[in-house]
């Protein structure tokens, strides 16, 4: 009956904040997209046929894989293993290079769906390079992974300071023309200041966090650790905990909107993202705990709970942060 | 039942070794693993590599795998021995659903006999059932079947000279001449350029088929994306596909990824694949 009750009255509101009815359709930095689901990079991007797919199974909007500066294999396998409660992964930035990926930008002019693209570099001037390449492709958002624990030379080592996160920020910021999402580690020893330091140099967009750790699994048997690159980065449900951390964390500091990820599986994960600060929330290990119905049951879960609770996603976002802590301007803009 | 996965590699040691000619053996573990045919595992050379491998020998108590000596992990594999250690995750994706008649065809090629082989054990014995290689010394398990089988090789060094399709589609040809019943189903392996063609001619005579396809992987569970074929997921959605989703799979026979992502035409693909 308290659900009927609280159906019947959100009935009764315009619906303009409550994006969330299954056909109704919110904006992000400016951008349409039909729900806050936000597919992982690095989980499935590797087409435009399975990107499609994912958004044509309810995500509102979808990440490639990152694209590097050079053509690059990854480690050899074993590269992912399931743990049960989360996965360990050094797949190693496999990319074809940002220069040789001309079919698939055909192919992808053509989408109907809100596109991020991910992209790496190994020096601000290769993350500056492939940045104003890719941008002229067209894709709707530039996501700058400055996190992948899985290779020495790329990636995290820029995402763990301050300073050299603000410099590879400002330094895309200034030959692309399209909103800029920074993707951040939780091995940074503050991640609040990286973010801050982010949106300083302009960025327009926090996505956190990407894999945690390293960890190490070792064989027993084998009598050495299973991954070929032997320590990979941890995803999935086991470091919900730390995703929600970094956050609510993000969230003190800065006035951009979060994607916010890590370990999201159900819609009342989604709630607790959202309750730490995300405006958008990802999905990436979970693809493989519930398979590609995921998107479509969580948006259904979370608008569930929205409804049942009679809210909506704005007015829980940074719901625990209390009244007056946050400065957090917040908000899919 | 639910099906028991390993996540992690199972670690076994090899009981026993059976190489039938200079480039195949198989290796055999006294190990019951929960399976169907036409389902891979990743298989786990420590320190060497993982590749995905059907199983293509399944006993309640014993399985095997085999192995064609073309790449650095496939030569390493075929030297192991009895007692050497090897993992095992899976299995993983879908096989082939089997069905219970006699009017069913299966086609393999080359180390495509292999998936195959655990599925001709469990069909009826009367089946119509067409093996090819590139020559005599190249067919797997030539003593294994009770199953009447009819060769073709490359180089008619045994049984009919030319392609296993030709077979299929005379087969096809003579049931409707002699108004005898249409096939029920053709199970294929092989490689894809066959697949392709069988797929054609089940299309034409409207026949369902199934049939394996490959592609480079690495989770193998669905979720890196390093086997997209279209917007298939080649570990997840197959690797055994049927005819309605064939129809709408845009890289079937035409592209695959390397290692890298990028997509390339199979002829270049499957030339990498013979030396990783």
């Amino acid at each position: 009956m308290v659900m009927v009750a609280a159906r019947i009255k959100k009935q009764g509101k315009p619906d303009q904040t409550n994006y969330f009815n299954g056909t109704g359709m919110m904006k992000f930095l400016g951008k349409t997209i039909k729900n806050p689901l936000v597919l992982a990079s690095g989980v499935l991007g590797n087409n435009s046929g399975i990107l499609e797919r994912v958004h044509r199974s309810g995500c509102g909007l979808v990440t490639m894989k990152s694209i590097g500066p050079a053509p690059r294999d990854g480690h050899k396998n074993p590269t992912v293993i399931d743990l049960g409660h989360g996965m360990i992964n050094a797949v190693g930035l496999p990319s074809p290079g940002y220069l040789h990926m001309e079919e698939e930008w055909k192919d992808l002019e053509k989408r109907d769906f809100p596109l991020i693209a991910s992209i790496y570099g190994g020096s601000v001037q290769e993350y500056q390079a492939v940045a104003k390449f890719v941008s002229e492709k067209k894709p709707d958002f530039i996501e700058i992974n400055i996190s992948c624990p899985n290779s020495e030379q790329h990636g995290m080592i820029f995402g763990v300071n301050e300073q050299s996160s603000f410099d590879v920020v400002s330094a895309v910021k200034k030959v692309i023309d399209l909103p800029l999402i920074a993707k951040l580690t939780p091995q940074a020893p503050d991640i609040a200041k990286i973010a801050k330091a982010c949106e300083d140099a302009g960025a327009d967009a926090i996505c956190a966090i990407n894999t945690a750790g390293p960890g190490m699994v070792i064989d027993i048997e084998a009598r050495m650790p299973v991954l070929a690159f032997k320590k990979g980065g941890l995803s999935g449900p086991m470091i919900k905990p730390i995703a929600i951390r970094c956050v609510y964390d993000i969230y003190t500091a800065v006035s951009i909107p979060i994607i916010g990820l890590g370990g999201v599986t159900t819609g009342k994960d989604a709630v607790e993202m959202i309750m730490a600060g995300a405006s958008l929330v990802g999905i990436g290990s979970a693809v493989h705990y519930r398979g590609m119905g995921v998107f479509q049951e969580v948006n259904n879960e979370l608008e569930t709970w929205l409804r049942g609770h009679d809210t909506t996603m704005e007015e829980i976002r940074g719901a625990a942060h209390g009244m007056t802590s946050a400065p957090h301007k917040g908000g899919a803009q | 039942m639910k099906p028991i996965i390993h996540k992690t590699p199972v670690m076994l040691r090899v009981a026993q070794k059976e190489v039938h000619s200079k480039n195949f053996a198989s290796l055999y573990f006294d190990y019951s693993m929960d399976f169907r045919p036409g389902q891979f595992v990743m298989v786990w050379i420590p320190g060497i590599d993982e590749k995905p491998y059907t199983i293509s020998y399944h006993k309640k108590k014993r399985f095997g795998i085999t192995i064609e000596a073309k790449g650095i992990f496939s030569q390493k594999a075929i030297g192991l021995k009895p007692g050497d250690l090897m993992g095992f995750r899976g299995p993983f994706g879908n096989g082939f659903t089997p069905m219970s008649s006699p009017d069913i065809a299966i086609v393999a090629g080359g180390c495509g006999m292999a998936p195959l082989a655990p599925l001709v054990e469990i069909l009826d014995k009367n089946i119509f059932f067409i093996q090819g290689a590139r020559s005599r010394e190249f067919i797997l398990y030539p003593d294994r079947f009770k199953t009447q089988r009819q060769i073709c090789t490359d180089d008619g060094s045994q049984g009919h000279k030319g392609f296993v399709t030709e077979l299929l589609e005379q087969e096809i040809e003579i049931r409707k001449k002699k108004g005898r019943k249409s096939l029920d189903m053709v199970y294929a392996c092989g490689p894809e350029i066959m697949m392709h063609r069988i797929f054609m001619i089940c299309e034409d005579n409207k026949i369902p088929c199934q049939v394996s396809l490959e592609r480079y992987m690495r989770c193998g569970f669905g979720v890196c994306g390093a086997c997209v074929c279209g917007e298939k997921v080649v570990c997840k959605d197959g690797p055994v596909f049927e005819s309605k989703t064939l129809r709408t799979m845009e890289d079937f026979n035409t592209l695959a990824l390397l290692k890298s992502g990028k997509p390339v035409e199979l002829a270049q693909y499957f030339s990498w694949r013979c030396q990783s």
